[in-house]
């Protein structure tokens, strides 16, 4: 098999260009963030770095870069080091299988607006996501810290109970789909998109959502009262920000799973689908930090108790009613 | 050309990673080096265009099973985390008789399927998609998966019932 080297570079840059957009995302949604927070709080949030604080992130940045970068004495130093690369890693690859925008021609060539097509796409996220938890369960045990091995530990625990109502809340997307593939999935939704046939699965995704990025309400990985600051007690300088753009990447990744899979994806009239799809992105993002400044947090055992004793019987109740439909369907009762 | 350099990468990776696991004193780093071994398994899947198999290796061994494991090492006080040298009577002796009766199965296997090479491949292998799998998982091995399910069943209903005999959580002790 001969490789095809137009087609190879085209790879190539498309995925530099997903890594740096996510990069740059993640430190923009930083500044998103806290100017909405501080806007929710009835204050004005960071406005003096450049106009509008659009400068901040490059200040947190260099900040970030010249801090002491400490390695506990006790702490596993392999396994400290690799954690935050593990998180960090996990969340960039997931972002591969989304679909932004319609295929588009440049240079006469068409360029598809995704880096793979795979056929089982979703699973692809749901697996790459799950060995995400590593990077918090490790960088909780390396840190030979208690707060920090209590917050690995919840998260392992937190993220094992989501991952149920997160992939079974979406067997009724595959079903309506048909296929597995977001691409697939996006183009199925063209005349309605699925949060209106779906309503029940969106809302629990959603939520499964929130808790596998550790957003709050359900934070308590990182519960600052009761656990100094969870998993990431131990690290500093640039170990601390892969933790951090890990979680921010992962917000952005669970904004434009809810895109693609619920609201159409880039799917829209009148405007290029690209920029449907960064405006319906930019809206679910913008849910996320509204929550984030309106909820409290949710107790540890409530947590727990809401995945399984709640989350994961509707969905399975979901399947059941979809399953019923698609059999009615097929049969012409309606 | 390129196929066969990513197989041996990943195959030498995972044969590396199965024999550390048993190598390894450190359990913990034991646990690590098999979700290694599980990845570089998925890898191989997938240049048997078995995506989906792969995946699935993912989530539930690599993404479910083994966090379930480190979460209980994890929880081992410090020092226990060292293998202790402790060994069964005639431990040696039996682990050689039972690795030469496994070898000889998968050999035997091996040479089962070197026989098929040549052979058109199964259509589910071709096309290595979800369809194709569905389609034989429900109708040739419907009763096999069946009875795995109702096994899976028995063992969540077995878990829920040990936990309700045991002392009730929160429960002063």
């Amino acid at each position: 098999m001969s490789i095809d080297w137009i087609e190879l570079i085209i790879v190539v840059v498309k995925a530099l260009i997903v890594a740096f957009g996510l990069l740059i995302g993640f430190a923009y949604l930083t500044w998103f963030e806290r100017r909405l927070v501080g806007r929710f709080q009835m204050r004005i949030g960071p406005n003096r770095v450049g106009p509008a604080g659009l400068l901040q992130p490059v200040a947190d940045a260099l900040k970030m870069f010249f801090k002491e970068d400490f390695v506990p004495g006790q702490a596993d130093k392999p396994l400290f080091i690799m954690a935050p690369g593990i998180a960090m890693s996990a969340v960039l690859i997931s972002f591969a299988v989304v679909p932004v925008g319609p295929s588009i021609r440049l240079f006469g060539r068409e360029i598809t607006l995704y880096l793979a097509d795979v056929n089982v796409g979703m699973l692809v996220v749901i697996a790459v996501l799950s060995l995400g938890v590593y990077g918090i369960i490790l960088g909780g045990w390396a840190s030979n810290n208690k707060y920090s091995l209590l917050g690995g530990l919840r998260g392992a625990a937190q993220v094992i109970s989501y991952e149920l109502p997160y992939g079974l809340s979406l067997v009724g997307v595959f079903m309506l789909a048909g296929s597995l593939s977001l691409k697939d999935i996006v183009e199925a939704q063209a005349r309605v998109p699925f949060i209106v046939l779906q309503p029940l699965a969106a809302i629990v995704f959603f939520f499964a959502a929130v808790a596998e990025a550790n957003r709050s309400p359900f934070d308590l990985v990182e519960a600052e009262n009761e656990l100094v600051a969870g998993y990431h007690t131990e690290y500093s300088s640039i170990k601390f920000a892969l933790y951090f753009m890990a979680e921010y990447i992962s917000m952005i990744v669970a904004s434009a799973l809810m895109v693609t899979l619920f609201l159409g994806g880039w799917q829209g009239p009148f405007l290029p689908g690209i920029v449907w799809f960064f405006i319906k992105l930019v809206f679910m993002l913008f849910v996320f930090v509204w929550i984030r400044a309106t909820w409290p947090r949710i107790r540890y055992d409530r947590l727990m108790a809401w995945s399984w004793k709640l989350l994961v019987p509707l969905s399975v109740a979901n399947i059941l009613v979809t399953a019923g439909a698609l059999v009615l369907r097929d049969m012409g009762v309606f | 050309m390129f196929e066969l350099i990513l197989f041996v990468v990943f195959a030498v990776v995972a044969l590396a990673a199965a024999i550390g696991v048993v190598a390894q004193r450190n359990v913990l780093y034991s646990a690590l080096l098999l979700v290694l071994n599980f990845i570089c398994l998925a890898a191989l899947y997938v240049l048997m265009n078995a995506q989906f198999v792969a995946v699935a290796q993912i989530i539930v061994y690599a993404g479910a099973v083994m966090v379930l494991f480190l979460f209980t090492v994890m929880l081992l006080p410090g020092k226990r985390i060292e293998v202790a040298g402790r060994r069964l009577p005639g431990q040696t002796p039996l682990a050689i008789l039972l690795a030469l009766a496994l070898g000889a199965v998968l050999l035997l296997l091996l040479g089962g399927s070197l026989v098929a090479l040549g052979r058109p491949a199964h259509p589910a292998i071709t096309v290595g998609n979800v369809q194709a799998l569905a389609e034989v998982l429900f109708t040739r091995y419907i009763w096999a998966f069946e009875a795995t399910g109702v096994l899976l069943l028995v063992a969540v209903a077995g878990v829920v019932h040990l936990l309700r005999s045991g002392p009730r959580p929160g429960a002063p002790r």
